[in-house]
């Protein structure tokens, strides 16, 4: 079993040089509130996912439970960029993290979560199929890569309807090995279609790491036959995703079709919540979580702007109360009623 | 002895053209290659090209007639040292050989298919009796007001009729596959579509199912309403997922809240000598899951109002046609707005000793079946399902309680079937009204063979229909 280097920091080689390519991302220069913000952020995702993998030990949350943790800055960075108003964000079932990046109520997720009529999908859903048409946030797909040829439609509605957005689909390096992944570059960068293809590459696909899998390891180059360009970032340190997305937008909003943002990133939890994670050793996640734990980095660069230890800790306390409240209302909220199982199966009666 | 020129067949389903332009005149010398006519078919305008050397002797059929049977004998060629005496058009034998080839010949498989070199007196093949009674079904749709004033329209058109109208309606709609624009349609059904539409609405795709099925799917979901095109829906299989997971299931998983308004189209089912793989019937595979409505049209006003109502739905929608069905003419109903109810069945032929149940291609050949049955005094009810789900089985079982016996006619295998439920329909909801068991009349259970004779002996036909109904009536 080969050894995972833990993430390292902009490792991107050489690009092809002969045809455009987006510039070199540089950090995003955040002012304190949005660094303040962010990281209010990726602890809501960091406390979230915790309380939900208690809540899974409790036999309160069923099935699969796939956690973020380890993963919060992609979806802060990377969505902190986004025009709610207009753009749409699709991803796999790995999906918690992403909606509460976009703003979705706590609550409504996690009662979704605990099978409940409030949950977001009428607990009809669960954890891997969530939605909020509201937001453009288009799911929470179960069949890895399925998201890549839908994110692809969503882009070809924009376009389709020039409503000025874009999509941002983001996807595994397992879903990366997806054939259907190959057929949407190659018919949105066809049709230049307004998509970033984000890769959350967190090293493992389930039990199986990148290099067991992928002949071509170096994820960001797998557009480059289909013209598509590429940027390796590091999906640890949020400014780097949000000075990433930066780039990726100029290049897609200027009409140039898709790019692959390949996100160097780890999962600290198991694929679910039912893996016990005997393909990598104890020794290696501790020592990602020591070294380049996303929310650890915050801190030091809140430290740098000048904001107190206990500025973090009250807000540590509020979002320890919202995450409380979710989990308080998952577990009381009542499940749906019987009369549910038939309905929402079809939208028209005939 | 002259080389007789014959007409040639340029599809497999074509039994006669329109000799459009001949290229070349009496007394011409022709080599091998050289374009001899254009011949129209119900598809497209082809080139006609000459296989032997010569001088053309004689030309028997002049340009601009219209329907010249496959095999006639068009011109003849004369070899070296022969005079036009010799020239006279013998007659046709069956069997012969044809002289010239279609210069059009597919560039891959999944071309609608050209026999090379076809023989004008075709092998008489299964399908050919699956659509030899296609034009005697009447409308009798209480949908539809009476003294409309009907057109004879084929399959092809009604279908290209309904989403053009559509089109203009709405531009959320739009159409995607593989050489929907361009080439007009492998199966000619967009024909014209680009033209009008421009390439914004009607989009070829490259060779790749399960992506553009996923990116129609994607784009329902984000508020268009794609029609995806499948040249045929055994390549659908690439793409059933998104069939399935991302169409069928997402308004339940989301709670009502994202929708998935999207037509999956295309011909299903046995077409014309194209062996086990172009030769499937998915319709009870579609029909099983939830959250689908699969519509299988028989003529060409359910085709044409039937696919209108498809488009306008806000679920997603299986719509099976037929590769035979579509150059067959039916009355379509002359109406600004003919769009027809999904998930009801119709009657297409009463009768009171027997229920036939059948959809798509099976209509045609129950209800020739039906007149043969009534020549020897057994008066045949014929249901079209034509929506496969949800299943009309209101209908059904009120005709059961009428005529107490049934059998199902389905170009399908007979294992988990359409006919399949129906039997359990019968079953569950219909058991006192019946006078005898319900049969399955269906294709044999193999996969569909290529030669003639074994294809023919493979589909159901009105043959079998006969004997199934005498065995349901007790007569002999």
């Amino acid at each position: 079993m080969a050894k995972t280097p833990p993430p390292a920091r902009a490792i991107a080689e050489p690009p092809i040089t002969n045809r455009e390519r987006p510039a070199e991302p540089k950090p995003y220069e955040a002012s304190k509130d949005e660094l303040l913000e962010m990281y209010r952020q990726m602890l809501l995702i960091r406390r979230f996912e915790e309380k939900a993998g208690q809540l899974y030990g409790l036999g309160l949350i069923g099935g699969f439970c796939h956690l973020y943790i380890g993963q919060e800055a992609v979806a802060v960075g990377l969505q902190s960029a986004l025009n709610g108003e207009t753009d749409s964000v699709i991803t796999g079932y790995r999906d918690h993290g992403h909606m509460l990046a976009y703003g979705i109520d706590p609550k409504v997720i996690m009662a979704e979560l605990t099978g409940r009529n409030s949950g977001i999908s009428k607990g009809k859903g669960g954890s891997m199929h969530m939605f909020s048409t509201e937001h453009k946030f288009y799911g929470g797909h179960g069949i890895v890569g399925a998201q890549v040829s839908l994110g692809t439609g969503l882009a070809f509605k924009h376009k389709y309807s020039n409503d000025g957005g874009i999509c941002m689909a983001y996807f595994g390096d397992g879903a990366a090995n997806q054939g259907q992944v190959y057929e949407s570059f190659n018919m949105a960068e066809l049709w230049k279609l307004p998509i970033i293809f984000v890769i959350e590459n967190n090293q493992y696909a389930m039990g199986t790491s990148v290099n067991r899998a992928s002949a071509e390891d170096q994820l960001y180059r797998r557009g480059e036959s289909f013209r598509i360009p590429g940027i390796q970032v590091d999906g640890m340190d949020v400014l780097a995703c949000r000075g990433a997305a930066e780039e990726a937008l100029a290049w897609v909003r200027a009409g140039k079709g898709p790019v692959i943002l390949e996100m160097k990133t780890y999962r600290y939890r198991g694929h679910s919540m039912s893996d016990p994670a005997k393909y990598r050793t104890r020794d290696e996640v501790q020592a990602v979580r020591d070294k380049s734990d996303p929310i650890d980095h915050m801190k030091k660069l809140l430290d740098a702007q000048g904001v107190t230890e206990a500025d973090l800790k009250s807000l540590e306390q509020e979002i320890r109360k919202i995450v409380n409240e979710a989990a308080d209302f998952a577990e009381q909220t009542p499940e749906p009623d019987a009369a549910e199982l038939y309905t929402d199966v079809l939208v028209e009666k005939y | 002895m002259a080389i007789e020129i014959k007409m040639p067949a340029l599809s497999p389903t074509m039994e006669e053209g329109t000799l459009a332009k001949w290229l070349v005149k009496e007394g011409d010398s022709v080599k091998s290659g050289d374009i001899l006519a254009e011949i129209e078919t119900d598809k497209a305008t082809m080139e006609f090209e000459a296989i032997d050397e010569g001088t053309i002797g004689s030309i028997a059929v002049a340009e601009g007639t219209d329907n010249v049977k496959v095999g006639t004998v068009i011109a003849t060629i004369l070899e070296e040292g022969e005079s036009a005496s010799d020239a006279k058009p013998a007659e046709t034998r069956s069997g012969e050989a044809a002289n010239a080839a279609p210069k059009e010949t597919p560039s891959d498989d999944k071309a609608p298919p050209v026999p090379e070199g076809a023989s004008p007196a075709k092998a008489e093949s299964g399908t050919q009796q699956l659509v030899a009674s296609a034009e005697k079904v009447g409308i009798s749709d209480p949908a539809i007001p009476e003294g409309t004033e009907m057109v004879k329209t084929t399959v092809r058109e009604a279908l290209r009729d309904a989403m053009a109208e559509e089109m203009r309606e709405d531009d959320r709609v739009f159409v995607m596959g593989e050489e929907v624009a361009q080439y007009q349609g492998a199966y000619k059904v967009t024909q014209g579509l680009l033209d009008e539409f421009g390439d914004r609405r009607v989009i070829d795709t490259p060779i790749t199912e399960y992506g553009f099925a996923g990116i129609g799917a994607g784009a329902a979901m984000g508020g268009l309403r794609p029609i995806v095109e499948f040249m045929t829906f055994n390549f659908a299989l690439q793409a059933i997922d998104h069939i399935i997971n991302s169409a069928a299931k997402t308004n339940y998983m989301s709670g009502g809240q994202m929708r998935c308004p999207i037509v999956f189209r295309g011909p299903n089912g046995a077409a014309s000598r194209v062996g086990a793989q172009h030769s499937h019937n998915f319709a009870a595979w579609y029909a099983s899951v939830p959250g689908l409505i699969v519509i299988a049209p028989y003529d060409a006003a359910d085709a044409k109002g039937l696919l209108k109502a498809a488009i306008r739905t806000e679920d997603p929608v299986v719509f099976l046609e037929n590769e035979l069905m579509y150059g067959r003419s039916f009355d379509v109903p002359k109406l600004d707005n003919h769009v027809l109810p999904i998930g009801k069945a119709r009657i297409v032929r009463e009768g009171k000793d027997v229920t036939i149940v059948s959809y798509s291609i099976g209509v045609g050949i129950s209800l020739e079946a039906a007149e043969k049955l009534a020549e020897e005094g057994i008066d045949a009810e014929v249901i079209d399902l034509r929506t496969l789900r949800p299943l009309d089985t209101e209908t059904v079982l009120k005709s059961l309680a009428k005529t107490n016996r049934m059998i199902i006619v389905e170009e399908n295998w007979a294992t988990c079937s359409i006919a399949s439920e129906i039997v359990s329909v019968v079953m569950e909801h219909g058991f006192d009204d019946l006078d005898a068991p319900v049969l399955r009349v269906t294709n044999e259970d193999v996969p569909m063979p290529y030669a003639a004779n074994l294809e023919k002996l493979m589909l159901v036909d009105v043959a079998k229909v006969v004997t199934a109904v005498k065995k349901v009536t007790y007569k002999k």
